[in-house]
């Protein structure tokens, strides 16, 4: 018997590197595996009873190989114009603590990454981490002579592990001087996700249940400053806390010491981010894909969309305009068989038009379901299409994501 | 009735000339929750080593090899609707197929159950 499948496989140039709850994940049983260049626990006690204990109840996840940077002017630099001639998101309209879906693209309009960006308020538990010099930028520094604008606002950024590096380089090269960026290697992140994560945190948090979906603010836990966003990556109600990473044990125990919270890993990570019909950078995005083709025209903004001044937008803008020539859809797969990344969708003479990002048993739909790039032609739901994986030829339907129904807690009502 | 092991994890019951083959316990804790078992077709002809059969985790496809050569005799049908058998019970009402062995010499290139419990210590 051998795996045909090398799940996680993503970066290994470099040696793998261990996170701040490494020996709390060995503890509690984690089953660690190499993803993003880092240890990290595909699963404690089994992805499916995970993944279904996070739709009923609320999952833990260590997300610290993701990184968190912060934005800030060293000089007069307008830092809202900077990020805004790199992401397609309306930056300037940002209130305070108001978090959006992004992307970074490349000049040809591919996807170089997708993130979480925020804009500070004036007083944010980053601040004293910059001021302290804890985590000065690395790999280079701030502009001599210049001293931070206090007034400049200020914005947090979460990217994917595996493209950080590739991300701060890009940033670098683009952006104009005089913008300084923080990576946050002493910040730990947490995501506690599920119906009762609002229950367990703020039993420890008070006031976080006020933070509807996509808003964040600084709060304090026994003395800790904690910056803690309402999202995540599961289609549940949650939270997603920075946490200092001396403190992200304290805090772990203190979560998963309540009933509601059980530790939780990559494999349903992965699991439940599927059935939300959220996109997994690297697989399902990447610099071939553009957000047109992968079906994100949300994250186009549209003042950004007709003023057409971000990287990326001559292309975005043509193809979006005149279609794109594929589509990211969702599938729903005839039998219980997984068909997986790399398999291919096949026309009715068997050539290949299309591929499959991303697939896998579908715990809460009781199914298995995929997605796949298809022609344009073939996106509408309901369509019928072919897959062919390792000779096999599957039936699949395509299927208006997320196949489980979102649960966020949005503004203007439960 | 013997039991035979394979370094893939694969095991074999043997009784007279006919085989039941299945993964270990061992195999089954290290794939997961099991979600597909892809069996062979009544009659198909196995060589030892060839892909008998595909196994689905929730993360991954893992291919079975055969243990033995011989003759697909009965596929273990009630892992069509009851996949997760082969979690609960691996080396019992989770098997994967029956055949007829074409070489009974074959045996002697498996391990016994005191080997193959070694061999797995020291994965």
């Amino acid at each position: 018997m051998s795996d045909t499948d090398t799940p996680n496989a993503d970066g290994d140039e470099i040696a793998t590197e261990t996170l701040p709850l490494d020996a709390w994940h060995r503890v509690h049983g984690g089953r660690m595996v190499e993803f993003a260049g880092y240890h990290m626990p595909v699963q404690y006690e089994g992805i499916m009873a995970e993944h279904l204990w996070v739709r009923e109840s609320a999952g833990l996840f260590d997300v610290s190989h993701m990184g968190q940077l912060v934005f800030r002017a060293e000089g007069r630099v307008d830092v809202v114009a900077a990020l805004e001639a790199l992401l397609p998101a309306d930056i300037a309209g940002l209130g305070e603590g108001k978090q959006r879906y992004s992307l970074l693209l490349a000049e040809d309009g591919g996807i170089l990454d997708d993130l979480m960006v925020t804009r500070l308020p004036l007083v944010h538990p980053f601040a004293a981490l910059a001021e302290e010099g804890v985590s000065e930028p690395t790999g280079w520094s701030p502009l001599d002579g210049d001293t931070p604008d206090i007034d400049s606002p200020q914005f947090y950024m979460v990217v994917n592990g595996a493209t950080k590096i590739d991300d701060i380089a890009h940033l670098l090269e683009f952006l104009p001087d005089g913008i300084a960026i923080n990576h946050l290697e002493d910040q730990a992140l947490l995501a506690l996700q599920g119906p009762k994560a609002v229950d367990a945190m703020a039993r420890l948090v008070p006031g976080v249940a006020d933070l509807v979906f996509m808003t964040a603010g600084a709060f304090d836990w026994n003395g800790v400053p904690l910056w803690i966003s309402r999202s995540g990556y599961t289609g549940e109600d949650g939270f997603e806390i920075s946490v200092p990473a001396e403190h992200v044990e304290a805090l772990a125990d203190a979560l998963t010491a309540q009933d509601e919270v059980k530790p939780i890993g990559l494999g349903a990570r992965d699991s439940l981010r599927l059935e939300a019909g959220l996109p997994l950078y690297g697989h399902d995005l990447d610099p071939a894909t553009t957000p047109v083709q992968a079906d994100l025209g949300f994250a186009l903004s549209k003042r950004r969309r007709e003023a057409g001044d971000f990287m990326g937008a001559t292309r975005i803008l043509a193809e979006r305009a005149a279609g794109a020539e594929t589509k990211r859809v969702g599938l729903l797969i005839e039998g219980r068989q997984p068909v997986r990344e790399g398999a291919a969708v096949v026309d009715s003479a068997g050539g290949e038009v299309g591929r499959v990002t991303s697939g896998g048993f579908a715990p809460s739909v009781g199914a298995a379901i995929a997605m796949a790039y298809v022609p344009t032609a073939l996106a509408a739901p309901g369509t019928t299409i072919q897959l062919s994986q390792r000779g096999k030829v599957h039936h699949a339907t395509v299927t208006a994501m997320p196949f489980i129904p979102h649960r966020y807690v949005r503004a203007g009502g439960k | 009735m013997s039991r035979y092991f394979t370094e893939d994890h694969e095991w074999v019951d043997v009784d007279g000339d006919i085989g039941t083959v299945g993964i270990s316990e061992y195999a089954q804790e290290q794939l997961g929750d099991i979600v597909f078992v892809d069996v062979p077709d009544e009659g198909k002809e196995l060589t030892k080593g060839d892909e008998a059969a595909v196994v689905e985790s929730v993360k991954a496809a893992s291919d079975v090899y055969s243990p033995v050569s011989g003759t697909v005799i009965e596929a273990n049908a009630s892992l069509g609707d009851t996949p997760g058998l082969v979690n609960e019970d691996p080396e019992g009402d989770g098997w994967f197929y029956k055949l007829t062995l074409a070489d009974p010499d074959e045996l002697s290139e498996l391990m016994d159950e005191i080997a193959y419990q070694a061999f797995v210590a020291k994965l």
